[in-house]
Parts: C-alpha cells; sequence; structure tokens
C-alpha cells in the first residue's frame, strides 16, 4: 500500500506549524492597523456639506478669526457651530445674492437651521472639553490641522485614545504661548520642549498622573 | 422554581427571646436578622442575590450560551463598522446668554398642596435636567425634597396627556373656546348659578385673584376646594384656638426642647426643608451650644420620630388626650384631663417639667393629620409657655381662601347630586380618585351636565369628564406661588409645553371675556396692578431673577387665645377612648386605621413617577407598593407575618400575608407589613396607590387606601376588622439587600457620654497599620476629595437618592428587578434600628461608593475598568467594563450596580430629553456606582484651571450635598486642613465604615449623638 502522504508533507507541517504563529501575528497587526486606518477613523475623508463653505476662503483670504464663528471655544466644551445670523452678518451684503447661499437665505427666512456634517466626532463616553485647551495653550492647529488651507474641513488627527494620550503624556510637545493658540501660522521654536516646560510651569498645567486619570476624559 | 423549604418565615418570638437575652448596644435592620434564621443568612451571605444572574426568562442556559457565543463571535466584527453620519444644527438665530454646552439656571417654584418651595432649574441649551433648591428662597434654603427632585421626570412622562378631547375626540383649544361661550351665555342669566369650580388648594395670588373675578362677574357661581392631603384639621384647630384662621410658623432655631404630637415636620408639610435646616443646626454637638431635645408621640415610624430623643408609639386617637393631659400639667387646659395620658404618667412627668424648664425656646408641634383639638391644645400648651413670639408665630392665613376643604367638597358633591351644577370646572386634583369613599364623587359627578378636567394625565376624573384638557407641568407655565410663611415667587417656565398644555390661568381665562390672554400676560398684569412705585420691569426683572418677591412674606401677628373654647374639646376624647376599651371584649378585634401620604407618591399625583415609584420608602424599604403597617406585637396577634422567597434567591423578594380590612362595609385586601415601633393597635396605610388610569408606571401599582376613607374620618378611622385571607402577595423591598452582617456601622451616644468620651465612635475597632496593605500606597499632589455624612443630621427623607437619580441618568428597574435585588440606586439609604422592637431607636445611614484608598473593587478588575484616579476617586471607566462583576463581589460596601439588562430607555424620544448630557447613559452589561459626581468636580476644575487658581471649598457641591436639607453630606478637599469636610473629619466622632478591612474609605461619618432626657430611660432594651 502506497503511502497516503508524500515524504514533503513533513516539512509542510512544520513549516505550517512553524508559520501559524506569524500568521496569527500578522492577522492582529492588520486588524490593528485597519483599526487606526482612515478607513475606521475617518481621518482625511472629505465630508460633503449643504453648504460648500471654504475655511481655506474665509480664514487665509479674508482673514478672519477662528472665534467669530466658534463664539464659544474659549468658555464651553463645545466651540460652537455659527448659527445662520453669523452668516447673514457678511451674506446679507456681500454675493448676497449667490445661488451657492441660497441655504443660509433660506435657513434665515424660513428659522429652519442648516444641518451641517459632524466632521469630528469623539465617542459619547468621551467629554472632551475645549476650552480648557484653548485656555492652556493648545492651538487650533494641533489637533484640527491648517484648517486655513482646507477648502472643505477634514479630520487631520485619528481621535483615537492613543492620540489623545500621546500628548496628554507628554503636553510640553504641544504648548505654544496662549496669544498664539489662534494663529494658524505659528510654527514650534526649535527649542520646543525646553519651552513647553516652561509654558506648563507657567499656565499650572496639572500634572501627568491627574490628566491621565480616566474620569479627566470618561465620567 | 417554588423551593417552600428553602424560605426563611419570620419567628417573632425568637426575635423577642433574642432581644431581651442581649446585652450592650446592638443595632439591627430587619426582624430576621435578630431572629437568627440560617435561611436568612444563608441569604445573606450571597454577594448578588441567589440567581440574580441567572437567566429566568423563557430561554435556558443552554440556549442563552449558544446565542452568546455566536454573539461573540460577530461581536469582533463590530471594529469593522464605520460610524454612522452624524449632523450639527445649529441656532438660526442665537438667544442671548445661551452657551452651546453651559447650562443656565432659572428660578421658579414648585407647589404641593398649596405649599411653594423656591427651585434653581438647571437648563440645558433649553431643557430642563435638574431641579436645585434655591438658597434665596425661605422654604428651600437650596435644598430640596424627592417630590421636586423627581418633578423633571413627571415634565418628561411620555404618559402625560397630549391632547384637548371631548368624549375622547381631539378637539382643538378653539373647540373648547366656543362651547364655554356658549355655555357662559345660558348660565350669565341666572348669575352663574350651576357653574362651580373645584380646585386645590389654591395659594397662587393670580389664580386667586382670576376665581375672585369670576366669581364677582356671575355672583352665583361657587368656588370649592379639596385636596386629599387638606389641612383642615389644622385649620380647624386654630380657628378653635384663636377665633379665627392663622398661619402658625415655627422658629426652630430658637427652640431648645421640641415635643412632636404626631408631627412629622422634617419630611412633609409647609415649611418643612426650612424646618429640617433649623433643627439640624440646633443639633449638632459642638461645645458650649445648648442641643436641642426632640420629644415625639406618634403612632406610625416617621422620619421625625426616628430623629426624637424620646419617641413614645401611642395610637393616633389617644394622642388627643395626651395633649389635654399635658396641657394640664402645663397650665394651659382644665385640670380635669389629666387621665389622658395615664398610662404614661412618668413620660408625660418629664416632658412637662423639660417644657416647664426652657418657657419661651420650647415648642409643641402639632402634627398635620391629628385632630382639630390636638392642634388647638398645642396652641395652647405655647401660649402658655410664652413660646408665641420666639418659638412660634402666627401670620394670616398664605392660602388665598383657607376654608374647610371637605365641607366645601361635600356642598359640592350635595348639589350635584340634586342637579343644582350644571357646568363644573375641574382645576388639577384628581377627586374621582381621592374623595372620600362615601361621597360616591364619580357617580355624582355624572349628573353634572358639562364636566371639564383640567389634569396633567388623562386620570380617573378625565375619564368621567366630557372635556379633558392637558395641563401644562410647572416648567412649562407661567404662574406664582407662596412659601409657607407667605413668599410670593414667579414660577417661570423652562421650556414652552411639551403638549401644547394650559394652565389654570389659560383656563380660567377661557372663561372671561379676554380668552385670548396668555399665562404670562396674566400674571404679569396681575403683580403689575399689585405694584406701587418704581420701575416695574426692573421689578419683574429682579423677582424672576432671585426666584422671590421682596418683602412679600408675611409679618408675624399679635393674637390671643380665644377663652372659652376648652369646653368642647374634651367630649370627643371620651367617645374615642369608648372605642378603644370596647376592643377588649370578645368581638373580634377592632383596629385603628391611620392614613398617612404616602413618602414617595404623595396623594397619587406622583403614581407614574418611576423614581418615585421605585424610592425605597424611608422606613419600610418598600418599593412599588403600600402595605397595611401594623406592629410587631400586633401582628403576632393576628398571626400575620412575611416570608423571605429564597427560590429564586431575591432578597428583594418577601411573600406578606394579605389581610382583609373591613371599616363600615368598605373592604380593602392589603399586605401587611410589619414596622418596629408602630403602635399597637393601628395599622398605617399609605394613600397614593391602586390607580386605575395613572399611565404605564403607575397603574394597578399597590392598593387603592381611599376606597376605606371616609369623610367621617379623613385621617383616622376606628372600628376597622382585620382578617387574615391565607393568601400571600410578593412585595419589592430592598432591606433584606446588602446586609452588613451586625458590625458597627452605625455608632451613636448620649450627648452626655460624647461630652465625657468625645472620641467613643472610634473605641473598639482600630484601623490596621497603613503598611499592612500590599499595594504600593497612593501619593497625592493636588486635590483629594472626600466625604463626611453626619449621621446626627440624617433624617433618612430620601431627597439624595433622587437627587442623585437625577443627575446621573441612573434608571429605573421596575418592581420585578427589584425583587431579584437588582435597583440600581448608587446612593442607598441604610436603616438601622437600635434597642426594643416595640419601640427602637431608628439611625438612617446614606451609603454612597466609600472611594477607597486601598479600594478592594480595584485589584480584581481584570480589564482595568475601575481604577484610582490622581485625586483619589475610584473612577469606573464605562466604556472598558465587560461585566465580570468581580469588583462588585469584593466590594465590602456592596455599593456597586449592575445593569444585567437595558435598563435605560434609550428609545423614548421625550426621556432623551431627560437626560444629563454630562454623564454616559449606561447600557446592559456594565457596571456603575457612584463617582463623587466627577462630571462636577470637572466642570469646576475647569473653571478654576482657566482661572489659573486652586478650587475654591464649597465650589463643588455633589447632587446628594445639594439636596440635602439637613447639610448632613459634606463634600471637598481632604488635604486643605481648612475645607469644611477636612474639619469634619478631624472631629472625633468620625469614624470609617468597616475600617478594619483597611480599604481607608474616603466617605467617613460622624457618629450620631442624642440628647436624651437624663429622668427618662433613653433606649429601652425588654422586648415589651
Amino acid at each position: 500500500m502506497p503511502q497516503i502522504f508524500h515524504r514533503s508533507t513533513n516539512t509542510l507541517s512544520r513549516l505550517s506549524l512553524f508559520s501559524a504563529l506569524f500568521l496569527v501575528a500578522l492577522f492582529l497587526s492588520v486588524l490593528a492597523e485597519i483599526e487606526r486606518s482612515s478607513y475606521i477613523t475617518e481621518a482625511d475623508v472629505v465630508r460633503e456639506q449643504p453648504i460648500q463653505f471654504s475655511h481655506k476662503h474665509h480664514v487665509e483670504d479674508d482673514g478672519i478669526d477662528c472665534r467669530y464663528c466658534h463664539t464659544s471655544v474659549e468658555q464651553s466644551a463645545f466651540a460652537g457651530i455659527p448659527p445662520t445670523k453669523t452668516c447673514m452678518n457678511c451674506h446679507s451684503q456681500i454675493f448676497a445674492a449667490s445661488p451657492y447661499l441660497e441655504p443660509i437665505r433660506e435657513s434665515f427666512r424660513t428659522g429652519k437651521p442648516i444641518e451641517w456634517t459632524r466632521v469630528h466626532k469623539l465617542p459619547e463616553f468621551v467629554y472632551f472639553n475645549h476650552s480648557i485647551h484653548v485656555n492652556k495653550g493648545v492651538g487650533c492647529a494641533s489637533c484640527h490641522g491648517q484648517v486655513n488651507l482646507m477648502p472643505l474641513v477634514r479630520q487631520v488627527a485619528s481621535l483615537q485614545m492613543e492620540w489623545c494620550l500621546d500628548c496628554h503624556r507628554h503636553p510640553e510637545r504641544a504648548l505654544r504661548p496662549r496669544e498664539q493658540v489662534f494663529n494658524m501660522q505659528w510654527q514650534p521654536p526649535a527649542d520646543q520642549l525646553e519651552q513647553g516646560r516652561r509654558l506648563a510651569r507657567e499656565y499650572n498645567i496639572r500634572s501627568v498622573e491627574e490628566l491621565t486619570s480616566c474620569s479627566t476624559c470618561h465620567r | 422554581m417554588k423551593m417552600p423549604n428553602r424560605d426563611a418565615v419570620l419567628d417573632l418570638a425568637a426575635v423577642r427571646s433574642h432581644l431581651q437575652e442581649s446585652s450592650g448596644k446592638e443595632y439591627w435592620r430587619s426582624l430576621d436578622e435578630l431572629a437568627e434564621n440560617p435561611h436568612f443568612f444563608e441569604l445573606l451571605h450571597r454577594e448578588f442575590p441567589r440567581q440574580a444572574s441567572e437567566w429566568l426568562d423563557g430561554v435556558g442556559r443552554r440556549g442563552f450560551l449558544k446565542l452568546m457565543a455566536a454573539s461573540l463571535a460577530l461581536a469582533g466584527l463590530n471594529a469593522c463598522t464605520r460610524r454612522p453620519k452624524e449632523t450639527i444644527v445649529p441656532y438660526v438665530r442665537a438667544p442671548e446668554e445661551v452657551v452651546p454646552g453651559k447650562p443656565l439656571f432659572f428660578a421658579t417654584a414648585m407647589t404641593l398642596a398649596g405649599s411653594a418651595i423656591g427651585l434653581l432649574v438647571e437648563s440645558h441649551e433649553g431643557r430642563p435636567t435638574k431641579v436645585e433648591g434655591n438658597p434665596d428662597h425661605p422654604a428651600s434654603l437650596g435644598a430640596t425634597d424627592v417630590f421636586a427632585q423627581a418633578s423633571v421626570l413627571t415634565l418628561y412622562d411620555p404618559d402625560r396627556s397630549q391632547v384637548l378631547t371631548y368624549l375622547e375626540d381631539i378637539r382643538p383649544w378653539s373647540a373648547l373656546l366656543g362651547h364655554v361661550r356658549v355655555a357662559l351665555d345660558g348660565l350669565r342669566a341666572r348669575g352663574g348659578a350651576g357653574l362651580r369650580i373645584l380646585t386645590e388648594t389654591v395659594s397662587s395670588p393670580t389664580l386667586a385673584q382670576q376665581l375672585r373675578s369670576l366669581l364677582a362677574e356671575f355672583p352665583a357661581a361657587k368656588w370649592h376646594q379639596y385636596e386629599p392631603a387638606g389641612r383642615d384639621p389644622a385649620r380647624a384647630g386654630v380657628r378653635r384656638a384663636f377665633g379665627r384662621y392663622v398661619n402658625p410658623i415655627y422658629r426652630l432655631e430658637k427652640a431648645d426642647v421640641i415635643l412632636a404630637l404626631d408631627a412629622d415636620f422634617l419630611s412633609c408639610g409647609p415649611g418643612h426643608l426650612r424646618y429640617a435646616r433649623e433643627f439640624t443646626r440646633r443639633r449638632r454637638p459642638q461645645p458650649g451650644a445648648a442641643m436641642t431635645r426632640l420629644y415625639s408621640v406618634e403612632c406610625t415610624p416617621s422620619n421625625t420620630g426616628a430623629m426624637a430623643d424620646h419617641r413614645l408609639p401611642m395610637r393616633a386617637s389617644e394622642i388627643e388626650g395626651l395633649a389635654l393631659s399635658l396641657a394640664a400639667r402645663l397650665g394651659a387646659g382644665p385640670a380635669a384631663g389629666t387621665d389622658g395620658g395615664a398610662a404614661h404618667t412618668e413620660w408625660l412627668a418629664a416632658v412637662a417639667r423639660d417644657l416647664q424648664q426652657h418657657r419661651g425656646s420650647c415648642v409643641v408641634i402639632p402634627g398635620e393629620q391629628q385632630s382639630p383639638d390636638v392642634h388647638a391644645w398645642a396652641h395652647a400648651i405655647n401660649h402658655a409657655l410664652g413660646n408665641v413670639g420666639s418659638t412660634v408665630i402666627y401670620t394670616e392665613p398664605v392660602e388665598a381662601a383657607p376654608v374647610d376643604q371637605l365641607e366645601s367638597l361635600s356642598e359640592l358633591v350635595r348639589d350635584m347630586d340634586a342637579g343644582r351644577v350644571e357646568l363644573l370646572l375641574i382645576l388639577g386634583g384628581n377627586p374621582v380618585y381621592n374623595a372620600p369613599a362615601d361621597f360616591a364623587f364619580g357617580e355624582r359627578l355624572l349628573k353634572v351636565p358639562t364636566r371639564l378636567h383640567l389634569s396633567l394625565y388623562a386620570d380617573e376624573t378625565s375619564a368621567l369628564c366630557q372635556w379633558h384638557i392637558p395641563e401644562a407641568h410647572y416648567l412649562e407655565a407661567w404662574s406664582d406661588a407662596r412659601a409657607y410663611d407667605g413668599t410670593s415667587s414667579i414660577v417661570q417656565p423652562l421650556i414652552a409645553p411639551l403638549y401644547n398644555g394650559k394652565s389654570a390661568h389659560e383656563v380660567l381665562a377661557a372663561f372671561t371675556d379676554r380668552p385670548e390672554r396668555s399665562g404670562y400676560e396674566i400674571v404679569r398684569d396681575y403683580w403689575k396692578s399689585q405694584h406701587s412705585g418704581g420701575d416695574f420691569e426692573q421689578f419683574w426683572r429682579k423677582s424672576l431673577n432671585d426666584g422671590i418677591i421682596a418683602g412679600t412674606a408675611l409679618p408675624p401677628i399679635s393674637i390671643s387665645l380665644q377663652t372659652n373654647w376648652a369646653g368642647g374639646g374634651s367630649a370627643p376624647v371620651a367617645s374615642k377612648r369608648e372605642v378603644i376599651e370596647s376592643v377588649s371584649g370578645s368581638k373580634p378585634e377592632a383596629f385603628e386605621i391611620v392614613f398617612r401620604l404616602d413618602p414617595a407618591v404623595f396623594d397619587g399625583r406622583f403614581a407614574n413617577n418611576g423614581w418615585l415609584q421605585e424610592l425605597p420608602r424611608p422606613l419600610t424599604k418598600l418599593t412599588w407598593d403600600n402595605a397595611a403597617l401594623v406592629s410587631p406585637a400586633t401582628a403576632e396577634r393576628l398571626g400575620v407575618s412575611y416570608r423571605i422567597s429564597a427560590t429564586g434567591g431575591e432578597h428583594g423578594r418577601v411573600f406578606a400575608d394579605v389581610v382583609e380590612l373591613e371599616y363600615q362595609g368598605r373592604v380593602l385586601e392589603m399586605p401587611v407589613w410589619i414596622v418596629p415601633g408602630q403602635a399597637d393597635g393601628c395599622v398605617t396605610l399609605h394613600l397614593g396607590h391602586g390607580r386605575k388610569r395613572a399611565g404605564r408606571v403607575g397603574t394597578g401599582v399597590g392598593s387603592n387606601a381611599y376606597t376605606l376613607r371616609t369623610s367621617g374620618a379623613l385621617w383616622m378611622t376606628s372600628g376597622t376588622i382585620l382578617r387574615k385571607t391565607g393568601r400571600q402577595h410578593p412585595l419589592a423591598c430592598t432591606q433584606f439587600h446588602h446586609n452588613m452582617e451586625g458590625r458597627e456601622l452605625v455608632r451613636a451616644t448620649s450627648l452626655e457620654e460624647y461630652r465625657r468620651n468625645p472620641s467613643f465612635a472610634n473605641e473598639g475597632e482600630a484601623e490596621p497599620p497603613k503598611e499592612l496593605s500590599l499595594y504600593p500606597e497612593h501619593k497625592y499632589d493636588g486635590n483629594a476629595w472626600g466625604m463626611a455624612i453626619d449621621l446626627n443630621a440624617c433624617h433618612g427623607c430620601n431627597a439624595c437618592v433622587v437627587a442623585c437619580q437625577a443627575e446621573n441618568n441612573i434608571p429605573i428597574v421596575g418592581k420585578t428587578e427589584v425583587m431579584r435585588g437588582r435597583e440600581m440606586h448608587w446612593l442607598r439609604i441604610d436603616r438601622y434600628y437600635q434597642g426594643s422592637l416595640d419601640n427602637p431607636q431608628t439611625y438612617f445611614q446614606p451609603v454612597p461608593c466609600m472611594h477607597c484608598e486601598n479600594a478592594p473593587c480595584e485589584v480584581v478588575c481584570p480589564v482595568g475598568a475601575t481604577v484610582h484616579s490622581a485625586e483619589g476617586l475610584n473612577d469606573m471607566v464605562y466604556n472598558r467594563c465587560v461585566g465580570t462583576r468581580y469588583c462588585s463581589n469584593n466590594c465590602p460596601y456592596k455599593v456597586r450596580r449592575f445593569n444585567f439588562f437595558q435598563y435605560s430607555d434609550w428609545e423614548t424620544p421625550s426621556l432623551k430629553l431627560l437626560r444629563n448630557p454630562d454623564v454616559t447613559v449606561r447600557s446592559r452589561g456594565v457596571m456603575e456606582k457612584c463617582t463623587y459626581c466627577v462630571q462636577r468636580i470637572n466642570a469646576a476644575r475647569i473653571e478654576a484651571d482657566k482661572e489659573n487658581r486652586p478650587i475654591r471649598d464649597g465650589e463643588i457641591v455633589t447632587a446628594c450635598q445639594a439636596a440635602c436639607p439637613a447639610e448632613a453630606i459634606v463634600f471637598g478637599n481632604i488635604r486643605d486642613p481648612q475645607s469644611r469636610v477636612a474639619r469634619l473629619k478631624a472631629e472625633k466622632r468620625n469614624y470609617s465604615l468597616l475600617g478594619g478591612l483597611n480599604t481607608r474609605p474616603r466617605t467617613t461619618y460622624l457618629a450620631a449623638v442624642r440628647n436624651p432626657n437624663r429622668e427618662l430611660e433613653w433606649v429601652k432594651r425588654s422586648g415589651r
């Protein structure tokens, strides 16, 4: 009776036993990469908006400060999305008849608010607060990227917990003088780490233990 | 499922023998614990009740495992789903002052039974989510009660009536206006004869003005008032004593000795929050400051009785005799009446002496439900002791028309019966359900041709009225209200009516020639007419902002006692005593029934409020039911008992014997509950249950005690027969949950003993040295949060429990789940007894999470879902929790709660508005517990950090602390020696719960100190 398996099967089985470990590791790392990919995080994905509002035009070309529209960023957890009235402050005068802006005029006429698509979304169990970050010298661009160069806003960071913790563990890397928080052109100085540590002392930034306690963000 | 041999049946004889044998101080929490029933102890030793985690529904264990395996396999795919698109909807025109993400607080007031409490209501982008007390309001002083706390849930209740109906058909408001117009045109010719308006107690100045002007237009029309919680006896008593109705106000901060005659002044009645505050401020055992002494005579245990230094259980009907006898001793009444308290001569003599020694600084408080005579005698005693002007003052009445409400209602009923009523407008209230049973209100109501009913719910009365008008909740409508001392407040709406509800003002306006006037205009115009001099707009805005209208508190008036009233009082006393004596014959024993408002659902109006239904009643710890409360001795005589059901292991499920109560031919069946400290021969029934049309939550819960309540005996009856039916009824009781095994959990002593040995609370059990822990010690550089709870102040009113529920989005679980021991309250109040079965001392102990330094829960969590924060909080991370429940297993305080099912309602749209946006709404399979209101800590920390300053002491107020009328809970930074909490923890009577376990809890307790009279025995040891 001939042998069912050829001798080479031995090698194959040894190889497959050995490579199973690698396969599992590979599978897990692929999963981890998928989890971090923009397919899941939706980073760098440009969202369709009811009005093709360009931050690039309004910030870069017109020089409007972030806080003109995002009024509550310094006081509240929520930075604030401007009411239709804010748009109409200017657009009742300029581009007053542009067909592009018809949804705004319609909203203003009818009292029906504009429904914007949310770009930066955190899970419900995360309680992020804009005001404390802005007040402690974290610039808008540190998290939101160069919004001043984006015709349509996209999320640049992964917004995953490891990304948050990266900064909460090393706040000195991201701190800038308070007066530079809304400056989109600000570049970190060569001695950023040193400057950051100085600012952390000056602004009484809480200790890493406090910044990384679970209840700082989750409750 | 039934395994009767496992059931723990209560043996009262064993309880008594145990109590008699014991020596030294002993605290007990339930009768079974005392009886040392082995089955009971077996129940206790299990962490979650036996089979609490078992699947008791149709799916078996195997089926469940199969399902779980499949769903686990699929769960991995979860990560591959992308989150759905979400929109942000900004305002079109942003309102002034609204900062998205920041709550605003508005002052308003809530009226209950004609007396208002000033509130500050938290509003998140236009939705009221949480009620706090208004510190500037005299009846609140920043505190709230359970009803105010739970009122936000009623606002969003999806069962509230939502449409105006005529014979069950939906009609527009204009149809009602037309109908009223035609009807009024017909009535006008006869001066309005046949037009009747029935209201609850009216204290709103605007509503009173509207009613008066309507009566002026229709002189033959009549206005009736009825409220089941009415204060008729109090009014009649004052009238008897002084010849006219005046409003008594007590000033407990000046009282050294208080005698409560069946009065639960700490937890109900007008001004109770203020009384609780004033009382506890005088109860702190501070060196050099005299401590108030409280005597309480009562028929059924109350929160006030639990705080008393000497409590005397006595049938409600006998209290009149005692009052008379006391009056005679104190020279306030005829000397002939001294036999009333014959059985308690010694007690009475000691109390009388104590009162005599504190002339001008003592006070006798009669109970709201006691007879007019007791009220009259109490006023006479206060007068004779020179208390008037110091501890008790009198003002003009707060109510717009202080009438005898029973008489007012019976007149209406007579007229309805005689066909003299053509149009009846019922503004609020539910008389078909809660009018005295002998009035047969429902039947007679049907004789009225046109019936209109304004109410929050389409209830029993609405069902019998052609027109039902949905009422606007007080958080939706403009109105005004007066507090116990007359202080007026504008009731300011927080939100537009959710269901186009109308306020009483707007409905009454429909009866005038200006039906289009809004509630706002009506209230504002009234106050404009009352305002003289100065800028009205400024006055109005200031009144709205402050929550009180300056200068409206009623001034004290001087008033003298009638001279010839005393004679009328003694006759009923004698007749009542005859009734009592007659019971000792061979006939079936006749019992006395006392009716009490339910501590949670009040007169039944809150029956559809799940927070209140599930609230363990302060003394019985029953939820979702009422029971006939009897004393242990009475239960023994009747042969009734209860057994704790071990089948299914539900600590929460108790099978109580059902009795049949018969009074004047009316019969009611009810389970019996044995209450230590209840007067013998007296049965207490809580009103407000057994609703037929309350809504999904409240319909059919409990038994309707109104069916036994007749106009002749509104608050107490005698001659009721109790018969054992042989059936049993399951009750959901939290009494047997989380028992702490008879350790010295509550510590208490007398003032004398405390002065001698201030550190009595820390003797015996020494805390082990810190080094004993295997784990490294935590180091703190910044704040370290802690809490101190004063057991001497807590009177168990439950406000903190509901406040916690509202603040932290805590779900209710329903009766079946409570019976399985799965209630979700983060803060529970344990009630302990000490001493004899028939008249024990009672202590309350609120137990939130202890936030241990060496937390046993933290070290056993396999996924790091509960961890220590840098400020010493014991953080609970919901998104990490996988539901092993090891933490709860290892928690010695049993303060962790597990979501066995999806308890939170994620579907009902109106309930979404209710949620606190700063707290995660938990899903099933997740453990949760008290967080020290970490959302409030974070909010304060962020504000302080933005201003670059440390968090101030008192800046963070937890929800329970804010609600507490007794200031029993103090929270703060224990590393700051100047903080209030650190100072309290430095007191010698501060102790840790189960400190011997080396858990080093952050929540500690201040031992209770009672102030007994040396002439009287403090804690009775004997069984009888």
